[in-house]
């Protein structure tokens, strides 16, 4: 198909450059630089997508990131389904597959249009009125209806495939915004050594330039100068130039997050190639040149395909070369719109009349436009346009009243001014102040170290704009001891005049729609509505409307909807406020903000030396924290629950290998270290001995349980304390946290080792007969080695710290030994144990082993809430100690009173029946509702070793409870408990000697 | 008994060679977590052969042997040559510690004119000279784990980390060598 | 991501390496046995957190890893100073409350 659109004479494109493209199913052809916009207008088309809440045919309003209409899906592939892109952004490439949005059956003919005519029941504040009763209804009726008729694109339905990466950057100047005013602030900071860094969400840098043939800077054309100036500024190796990059979001202390996307206009990106980065930069100081955004004009059926803004229509022309129309009206308030309408008329277009609002614009445009036999209505409105899927005509009378009349054209582009892009200085807090003059909100005082130059800071004459931008760009790149760089500029570009609000024909007393909003299709009349129904704040109003609200952040629309409000109201504009500005500027992927981090960079997994194994021989693996430790060994035929009972057999009946790699590790070392222990800990540590271990209790200071594990002895100075697997971190942290602040004179150090040390845990009868062939230069016996005592030594050959400590009630060592020795003996004692019939078990295996001896588990028997005398720990208590963190605290009224939850065991009738964790426990099982709750179940496991099931439990008054009959009622029936001991297995201790 | 056992480290055969970029597991080293008061300092440079450094940020190397500041009483003290270095300070009498972390950490040289980059993929500190010149160091965070930065040369640093999160700062790092 | 001057480091270092630790200027009492439990409420569980300026620990877990007061001012989330733990409130002048 032809591009009867395109003008070869003019654009900046490559008409041999020719690029095939599809939009909904059908072929297109475009110029490689076109954007999907540009290349559509190319072919004709104008009607991209229906409307969010009427379904009405829309088109292209913009040719930029403010668009509010033309959003469509881009379908790379299956998976690749991205909605809601803007048709103005995306840049069109060898097979671009584009589809239109929110439209059933077809784009022409779209079913949900019929709420256009129903319209009059869909005015603002619609939804909160009607669907509020019966509530039952808003599940099942409203709420699935208005999905379904609402809504943009459709959210594409698998994982994304693409990558995202992320980079920190620092600057001394950032510049945000690379046409006239962002290059030469970019200019003179470079020119001055600063390290630059200048984003453009554009593909090519320009900016306004790329439409304003009337401008020159140094003696060429503005465009010309910004590819010079570009080309300039990327060879340089202290500035960093992007392109396709957004400054979405302006954070503290001048952090802004840019997203430059990398691969959306390419053919066909590398599987490898990241589709976007984040870049979070840290500038010193920031100069803003983001430009400004023109308006529309609100006036009755002023959406429909064709219509667009003035700019929008000089950028097709003189940058792609595209002519919008054959015979285009123009609607304005203000100057630059006379421009277009003189460009298109050069390029051979026919201008069907420019209608001016103002009575009398002067100037040379107008006299041009004179000159070149356009009729100039001034003073006239348009007060209604015709045509179904495109413009075909607009109805125009004097603003002072009078006849109508209708003048045919297919393409109506409108002005009523521009408003400056201050959302990043908003969103910098720097407060901003209305200019009644220009009707512009302004940035004032800046509350971080920022400058706004150009048209975001309502400078409009060129040579103005790049003079202050150059002081800009200078200052912040601290240069003010060289000379402030000089640019001659000029430009013949008129950006005078404008109006807010809504124009004649949509006045109060009309109800037409005159659209403010066209993404939520929000009209005059609806903020007019919002405001007689009482609505007073433009938050209020916005709310009620949902005006500003859509994707695009009312860029377009939000001076205008505001205008509204106040005159209603009776108000100045200021004082009814403005909405505050937010990020994100445009919206961001997800992807862009998870960067690296999914998939297998989501969260660090790690591994201990002796995974491998543990996998190579069928473990199956469970999350503790990040870590992946060996869960059960199943052996063939094996479900977990004939593994997990093999392995408690064999641990108590010859011996049973585990790696307790994972546990955290803490050195404490100094001439204090016994006393930073007794402190630490409840127990007492200044007379345990050398070379011995003792098990200790952690509490926080308001007395609950915080952490536990075995501590080591390794000399006067040195104690090797464990903690849980999970609780490593913050024990450390909570550690050096008193040691820092509250004991800062005591001489003690510590040091963490978790991973210095790989441990293997070798637990049962036959753990000594399997270590020992091993071991080197430590004497086993239980004279020289008693239970809990720690060694150090040589085993195969590499140095150990050889713990004698049980977590199973067996005769057993921890086995430490240099990380990277860890597997190489974890296989030699593994040998060794296999000749005693020893297996390797896993996480399971320890929990049950431990319950079966009523060993805690912190996080799991205990919640934050428990004490030491809850779950039983009282001995390990030091009753001489006058200060340990949490003393105090177990003294408090609530940790002595009676009736507290305390740790017991259950026993179930049934010895078969496996009670469930978390289950609520009750004295009587027939307590009409609410009962009242006793406990909880904590840790419930099938022994192997018992013959029976087993469970810990916190009861209130557990300790005075023992052989007492509760009830655990469960969905299918009530469960009857006796009350026991937490001792299950060997309840006198041999064992450990065994 | 059996001879000593060599050391099996964390990403043993792990590498990457791509344009401007070069990611290599370091060599097996010793390392010391010293931590000290002032008063301890003299003795302890004297002990290790190696001033300690006393300035934020910095470092101090010879033949092999670094001692980097991670903070005002801390430094990581690294030997290439796997010396002894918990002996070397056993004779200092002192005030302070010395504890083997040798196998605690591994480490990964990242080198090339895109190092920066690479890093700062995950690393949210300014790597430029002028702030991280060559010699900086220090203990910070890189995606989602905790790493101790070393420049070693202008287009080279070295990242340590701990021994299981080593495959995760590895795989960030080829993830971030990716994005050219 | 606000930037944080650490004390001990002696530059400003992004908000990431840091973790925030409540309240400063709560001292341990030395006399723990013998607190009221009044007291105790009150040193352990009340804490005064103001609008404006607040005095608070930070640790620089992933730097230096030391604790440090810093006084901020939760308004504007801007921090006004951070000094080393054990060192006394600074005098902010007008800003202090």
């Amino acid at each position: 198909m032809p591009q009867t659109f395109r003008i070869a004479s003019v654009g900046r494109l490559d008409n041999a450059d020719p690029v095939r493209f599809t939009f909904d199913g059908k072929s297109f052809e475009g110029l490689h630089g076109d954007t999907l916009a540009s290349a559509l207008l190319a072919n004709g088309v104008h009607l991209v997508g229906r409307s969010f809440k009427y379904h009405r045919p829309r088109g292209m309003v913009s040719a930029g990131a403010e668009e509010p209409n033309a959003l469509v899906g881009v379908h790379r592939d299956a998976a690749r389904r991205a909605p809601n892109v803007r048709a103005t952004v995306q840049e069109i490439h060898e097979g671009l597959d584009a589809v239109s949005q929110n439209r059933w059956p077809s784009l022409s003919f779209d079913v949900g249009a019929l709420n256009d005519l129903a319209s009059p029941f869909f005015s603002a504040g619609f939804y909160y009125k009607t669907f509020m009763w019966p509530k039952a209804a808003w599940e099942r009726v409203y709420e699935p209806f208005i999905r379904r008729a609402a809504g943009l694109g459709e959210a594409p339905d698998r994982p994304d495939p693409d990558c995202y990466a992320n980079r920190f950057a620092h600057c001394d100047v950032l510049v945000i915004g690379g046409g006239a005013a962002g290059l030469s602030a970019a200019l003179a900071a470079a020119d001055a050594g600063a390290r630059v860094i200048l984003a453009d969400e554009q593909a090519e840098t320009g900016g306004a330039l790329r439409y304003e043939t009337g401008a020159m800077i140094d003696g060429i054309p503005g465009w010309d100068w910004a590819q010079a100036v570009t080309a300039e500024l990327v060879a340089r190796d202290n500035v960093q130039l992007l392109t396709r990059t957004t400054g979405f979001g302006y954070y503290a202390q001048n952090m802004v997050g840019l997203v430059e996307r990398l691969t959306d206009h390419l053919v066909s990106p590398a599987t490898d190639q990241p589709r976007e980065r984040l870049w979070q930069v840290r500038a010193k100081r920031v100069v803003l040149a983001t430009g400004a955004i023109e308006r529309h004009m609100v006036f009755p059926d002023n959406d429909r395909p064709g219509i667009m803004l003035a700019s929008a229509a000089r950028s097709y022309l003189n940058h792609f070369g595209v002519a919008v129309g054959r015979n285009v009206a123009v609607y304005t308030a203000e100057d630059s719109a006379w421009q277009a309408a003189i460009d298109l008329k050069r390029a051979g277009v026919s201008i069907a009349a420019i209608v001016d609002c103002r009575p009398d614009p002067q100037g040379p445009h107008v006299e041009e436009a004179r000159r070149l036999g356009i009729e100039c209505l001034t003073g006239h409105a348009v007060t209604g346009t015709a045509g179904r899927l495109r413009i075909s005509s607009i109805k125009v009378r004097p603003a002072s009243g009078g006849a109508e009349r209708s003048i045919a054209c297919d393409a109506l582009i409108t002005s009523s001014g521009w408003t400056p892009a201050v959302h990043l200085f908003s969103q910098s807090r720097g407060k901003l102040v209305f200019d009644a003059e220009t009707q512009c909100f302004l940035p004032g005082n800046s509350v971080q170290d920022l400058t706004s130059v150009g048209a975001c800071a309502g400078t409009v004459d060129l040579s103005e704009t790049v003079a202050e931008a150059l002081k800009a760009g200078h200052e912040a790149a601290g240069g003010a001891a060289r000379k402030l760089p000089k640019l001659s500029a000029d430009s013949t570009e008129r950006w005078s005049g404008g109006m807010l609000g809504a124009g004649e024909g949509a006045g109060a007393e009309s109800t037409a729609k005159a659209f403010v909003d066209f993404q939520n299709d929000v009209t005059a009349k609806d903020i007019r509505q919002a405001v007689r129904e009482g609505m007073r704040s433009i938050e209020h109003v916005k709310r009620f409307t949902t005006t500003g609200m859509a994707t695009d952040q009312g860029k377009t629309s939000n001076m205008h909807g505001l205008a509204i409000a106040a005159e209603m109201l009776g108000k100045p504009i200021p004082e009814v406020g403005l909405t505050t500005f937010r990020a994100p500027y445009t919206p961001v992927t997800f992807g862009a903000l998870v960067g690296h981090g999914k998939g297998r960079l989501f969260e660090p997994v790690r591994r201990t030396p002796m995974h491998d194994w543990a996998e190579a021989h069928g473990a199956v693996f469970e999350d503790v924290g990040q870590w992946k430790r060996a869960w059960f060994f199943p052996q063939a035929g094996e479900d977990m629950h004939a593994a997990v009972a093999r392995e408690c057999r064999t641990v108590r009946q010859s011996a049973g290998i585990f790696d307790a790699t994972t546990l955290g590790k803490i050195e404490v070392v100094g001439p204090d270290a016994a006393r930073f222990m007794e402190l630490m800990y409840t127990n007492p540590w200044q007379k345990l001995g050398i070379g011995r271990c003792r098990y200790g209790v952690m509490l926080r200071e308001d007395g609950f349980i915080y952490d536990d594990g075995v501590v080591g002895r390794l000399a006067e100075d040195r104690f090797h304390v464990t903690t849980t697997t999970g609780g490593a971190p913050r024990v450390l942290n909570h550690m050096e946290d008193y040691l820092q602040t509250e004991f800062p004179d005591l001489k003690v150090y510590l040091t963490s080792t978790s991973e210095q040390w790989a441990v293997i845990a070798v637990q049962g009868p036959k753990s000594r007969d399997i270590i020992a062939p091993l071991v080197e230069g430590i004497d086993l016996s239980d004279e020289a080695m008693p239970h809990m005592s720690v060694r150090e030594g040589m085993i195969c050959g590499v140095p150990t710290r050889l713990f004698r400590m049980s977590f199973t009630g067996e005769r057993g060592f921890e086995i430490n030994v240099p990380a990277d020795y860890g597997r190489a003996v974890w296989e030699a004692v593994w040998a060794e144990g296999e000749k005693h019939g020893a297996c390797a078990y896993g996480t399971e295996t320890m929990h049950v082993l431990r319950a079966e001896k009523g060993f805690i588990i912190v996080g799991q028997e205990t919640d934050g809430t428990v004490t030491p005398h809850d779950a039983g720990l009282s001995w390990a208590i030091g009753r001489k100690k006058t200060d340990f963190v949490g003393m105090r605290g177990l003294a408090r009224p609530d940790l002595v009173a009676p009736g507290r939850k305390q740790l017991v065991g259950l026993r179930t009738r049934d010895p078969k029946t496996v009670l469930e964790e978390g289950a609520q426990i009750v004295a009587d099982s027939q307590a009409p509702i609410p009962v009242p709750m006793l406990g909880h179940v904590t840790s419930s496991y099938w022994s192997e070793n018992c013959g029976h099931s087993i469970a810990l439990a916190l009861v209130a008054g557990g300790h005075e409870r023992m052989g007492e009959t509760l009830y655990v009622p469960m969905p299918d029936g009530v469960i009857a408990v006796e009350v026991t001991s937490t001792v299950f297995f060997d309840e006198k201790g041999e064992r450990t000697n065994g | 008994m059996a001879d000593a056992i060599a050391r099996a480290s964390a990403l043993e055969g792990r590498f990457l060679n791509d344009e401007g970029i070069t990611l290599v597991r370091a060599e097996p080293a010793t390392r010391l977590s010293l931590r000290a008061p002032k008063t301890a300092v003299k003795s302890l440079s004297k002990a290790l052969g190696l001033d300690l450094p006393q300035r934020p940020k910095t470092s101090t190397a010879k033949d092999g042997r670094a001692a980097l500041w991670l903070g005002p009483d801390e430094w990581l003290v690294i030997d290439e040559n796997e010396a002894d270095l918990v002996g070397a300070c056993a004779s200092v009498s002192a005030f302070h510690s010395a504890v083997d972390v040798s196998h605690r950490n591994t480490a990964i040289l990242v080198s090339g004119p895109r190092a920066e980059a690479v890093l700062n993929a995950g690393c949210p500190q300014d790597l430029s000279l002028d702030a991280f010149p060559v010699g900086a160091c220090s203990r910070t965070v890189f995606g989602k784990t905790e790493i101790i930065l070393w420049r070693t040369e202008k287009d080279a640093f070295r990242v340590e980390c701990w021994r299981s999160f080593s495959d995760y700062v590895f795989m960030l790092l080829k993830a971030a060598a990716r994005d050219r | 991501m606000l930037l944080i001057h650490c004390p001990y480091c002696g530059e400003d270092r992004p908000e990431l390496e840091f973790r925030h630790a409540g309240e400063a200027h709560i001292a341990r009492p030395e006399n723990m046995a013998d607190m009221s439990d009044e007291d105790f409420e009150r040193f352990f569980f009340i804490r005064s957190n103001p609008k404006g300026i607040v005095y608070e620990r930070w640790r620089h877990i992933h730097g230096c890893a030391r604790f440090f007061n810093a006084a901020r001012d939760t308004v504007s989330d801007r921090f006004l100073t951070t000094y080393k733990a054990g060192e006394p409130k600074p005098d902010l002048g007008g800003e202090g409350a």
